[in-house]
């Protein structure tokens, strides 16, 4: 509980506070609950399905035993994602670190462009992608607010906000989402240099190719990173104060030579 | 660019292979990332293709041949299904997803006291795979087997129903799903227990084996050690045939002092590339063999040991098994019953020593007198495993000839590990496998659950079969 000044510790290692991830279902925010986890904190899953957040927090507990918990929450809905910082303070104490990690790839870029079905389509990848990451970002840094000079390890409370490569650039096969989520990349930017001087850092954080189900079976000349290994890249931007990770970090490049090709030329190209 | 569009069970096509990496076989492949997804991933296998694709579970391929394998069918890869759900720190059972690893069991749980009840010479293994192929260890004449340990199972069923099976409950059921090579259903979730213990060390004897009857005489007076295995020298013939080291061991009692975190767990070697097929030939492997036996050059030593190297010997270097090349490995498990002679046992051997084909590690021990029936492997009496690199036609042909030695004898060949049997054989060696089919058959009347093996063993019908039976 809040007043428990030791927090989650256990006999190995110092309470760090705990750890609030939405959209945790994504294998690699599933992966980041079990890392966090290991690095004491404890754990707060919160999903679309109440039953996948609470399998996930049964998992980690068992791994960990660590305290966890979990609920559902609905990225359309602001309510349901103030809720979910509320029942992660009142179930777990002090909130430390906030990984918002739902998103929705959608499905625009059809033939039918501007068509009714289009238009509902990018309604949603936008509300999800732009409105629900940002709203759910602005909730997490008011829950680490609240809990500032908490910690007895010394960590500053960290909000990581996935937002996307395909925010970089806008593409034809998918500027909904990259629209939505360059968008979101530059409502993190604002916040971070908002909350610079309150005492909490955040990291933007962009995701090339990691194995999961949007990359299963992909061919390609890139290597894929496993989420484990971006899960792991997370803590240690937070632990680093990162402010924005590109993982695996040759992404940076790359994404410096797709921003750097002229809009004449760039708008022939089906990258 | 990360815009492959998939929220939804995706299935791509992908050719999967066993252990042995032959036979290599494309399908469509789905990989959920939990049960829900994997539901629905069978259900849209159901409505998208005429059923009679079929459909089966492959978990980290560890099945040296085609049991996890389906040609013009669709494949769900299970490793992404690895939540631990719930552990009762009083008794030590555990219920967990089917795609949960010992590697994963063993990492979680040992620093806590805790083993995986049975294991087997590799922990690059599922749960689920464990079950479906009922596996065994160097334990098995102390604990049996993996599902000795089990209690019960989450089935998805052909009906897409979800039953859960013990020895109470669907007990025909849970009986035809252990060891039943996932012909019954796609296995979701498995509860079970583990096993208590100081710590991870053991405390083993190793004995220089002069020949088989030595074998047996070492093996007899070893009923004190709960893990047993030994290596033998497959070229070796004559008056030395037989010959290897004997190796035994218990968990360690009151030594709990722990080792240096990913002292074993990083692999620090792996085969990076497909060897030449030539690396391993007649001439390297009897030099293997002979360094393999001189390495045991007293005739017995005593130590306490790390249980990773003395289980894991092979897990050590990563892709091991891409020393055979590109050809591939076939490996030949086999048990006989118990025989005071020991001809079937010493004929098999003799018979591969003859042929020079020679087998770069044998294993040899003698199980206890566990066995479950149906399609599950192990029975009282002795088993030798070998790894042949895949020589082709002499090979089978070899193999052949020692199938019918060891169907005389009542002995029979181990699935998880088979690519080659023929339907003939299989019969005389699984008696009970009418039995075994009739429930599979029952549980899943229009054949949605299909394998390689499967197929050629008769067990289930392929498209093939189905569309000669209507002609």
């Amino acid at each position: 509980m809040s007043e428990d000044v030791t927090e989650n510790a256990t006999e190995d290692q110092p309470g760090r506070g705990c750890a609030v991830v939405l959209g945790a279902t994504s294998p690699i925010a599933e992966a980041f609950c079990r890392r966090a986890a290991e690095a004491g904190y404890s754990v707060f899953a919160a999903a679309r399905s109440a039953e996948a957040a609470a399998a996930i927090a049964a998992d980690v507990s068992v791994r960990s035993r660590q305290s966890t918990g979990s609920c559902a929450f609905d990225a359309l809905d602001a309510a349901t994602i103030e809720a979910v910082f509320a029942q992660a303070e009142q179930e777990l104490g002090r909130i430390a670190l906030v990984l918002v990690a739902f998103g929705d790839m959608g499905d625009v870029g059809g033939a039918d462009v501007g068509g009714a079905g289009e238009l509902e389509a990018a309604r949603r990848v936008l509300d999800v992608n732009y409105t629900g990451a940002a709203l759910a970002s602005e909730a997490g840094a008011g829950a680490l607010l609240r809990g500032i000079g908490g910690s007895q390890t010394g960590d500053v409370p960290t909000l990581l906000g996935i937002a996307s490569v395909a925010g970089d650039r806008g593409r034809q096969s998918n500027y909904a989402y990259g629209s939505a989520k360059g968008g979101y990349a530059l409502y993190l930017q604002g916040l971070r240099n908002r909350l610079f001087k309150l005492g909490v850092h955040v990291v933007t954080v962009k995701f090339g190719f990691i194995d999961t189900p949007m990359t299963h079976g992909m061919k390609t000349a890139i290597p894929i990173a496993s989420p484990d290994a971006a899960a792991q890249a997370l803590l240690k931007a937070a632990r680093k104060g990162t402010d924005v990770l590109y993982f695996p970090f040759f992404w940076r490049f790359i994404m410096f030579i797709i921003r750097s090709i002229p809009e004449r030329l760039f708008k022939r190209l089906s990258l | 660019m990360t815009d492959a569009p998939s929220s939804h069970p995706g299935w791509v096509e992908q050719e999967l292979y066993g252990w042995g990496r032959y036979p290599r076989i494309g399908s469509l492949v789905a990989r959920p990332e939990s049960q829900r997804g994997l539901v629905a991933a069978a259900t849209s296998a159901a409505s998208n293709g005429d059923s009679s694709s079929g459909l089966i579970a492959h978990g980290l391929g560890r099945s040296y041949g085609d049991v996890a394998l389906l040609r013009n069918g669709r494949v769900i890869l299970t490793r992404r299904l690895d939540r631990m759900l719930a552990f009762d720190e009083s008794t030590g059972v555990l219920r967990c997803e089917a795609g949960v690893s010992l590697e994963d069991l063993l990492e979680v749980f040992l620093p806590r006291g805790w083993f995986p009840p049975v294991l087997p010479g590799t922990k690059f293994v599922t749960v689920g795979g464990a079950v479906a192929n009922d596996i065994h260890g160097k334990s098995h004449h102390a604990d049996g087997t993996f599902c000795d340990h089990v209690n019960s199972i989450d089935l998805l069923l052909a009906s897409g129903e979800m039953v859960t099976v013990s020895r109470d409950q669907h007990s025909e059921l849970f009986w035809a799903t252990v060891g039943g090579i996932g012909l019954t259903g796609i296995i979701l979730a498995v509860e079970f227990a583990l096993r208590r213990v100081d710590g991870p060390w053991f405390e083993t004897e190793s004995i220089r084996i002069r020949d088989l009857d030595h074998f047996f005489e070492v093996s007899a007076a070893s009923t004190g050690f709960t893990h047993v295995v030994s290596w033998i020298d497959t070229l070796a013939k004559g008056k030395r045939l037989g010959r290897g080291t004997f190796s035994r061991g218990r968990h360690a009692v009151g030594n709990n002092q722990p080792v240096g975190k990913g002292l074993f767990s990083k692999l620090p070697l792996t085969v990076p590339i497909d060897l030449p097929n030539l690396v391993l030939n007649p001439f390297t492997l009897r030099v293997f063999n002979e360094v393999f036996y001189r390495k045991q050059w007293r005739a017995e030593t005593k130590g306490l040991v790390h249980f990773e190297p003395w289980f894991f010997p092979l897990d050590v270097i990563g892709n091991w098994n891409r020393g055979y090349g590109p050809r591939g490995m076939i490996q030949y498990q086999i048990v006989v019953p118990p025989d005071p002679e020991h001809r079937a046992i010493r004929t098999v051997i003799e018979g591969i020593a003859t042929s020079g084909m020679g087998s770069f590690l044998a294993v040899l021990k003698e199980f206890g007198d566990n066995a479950h029936g149906g399609l599950s492997f192990p029975m009282p009496g002795v088993t030798l495993a070998l790894d042949f690199p895949n020589y082709g036609k002499p090979l089978f042909e070899l193999l052949n000839r020692m199938d019918r030695v060891v169907a005389e004898a009542g002995g029979r060949v181990y699935l998880g590990k088979d690519s080659r049997l023929s339907k003939e054989m299989f019969q005389q060696m699984y008696p009970g496998w009418q039995e075994w089919k009739a429930v599979r058959d029952e549980w899943d009347p229009t054949g949605r659950f299909q394998s390689e093996l499967g197929r050629r063993l008769g067990l289930v019908q392929g498209p093939v079969d189905k569309a000669e039976e209507a002609a």
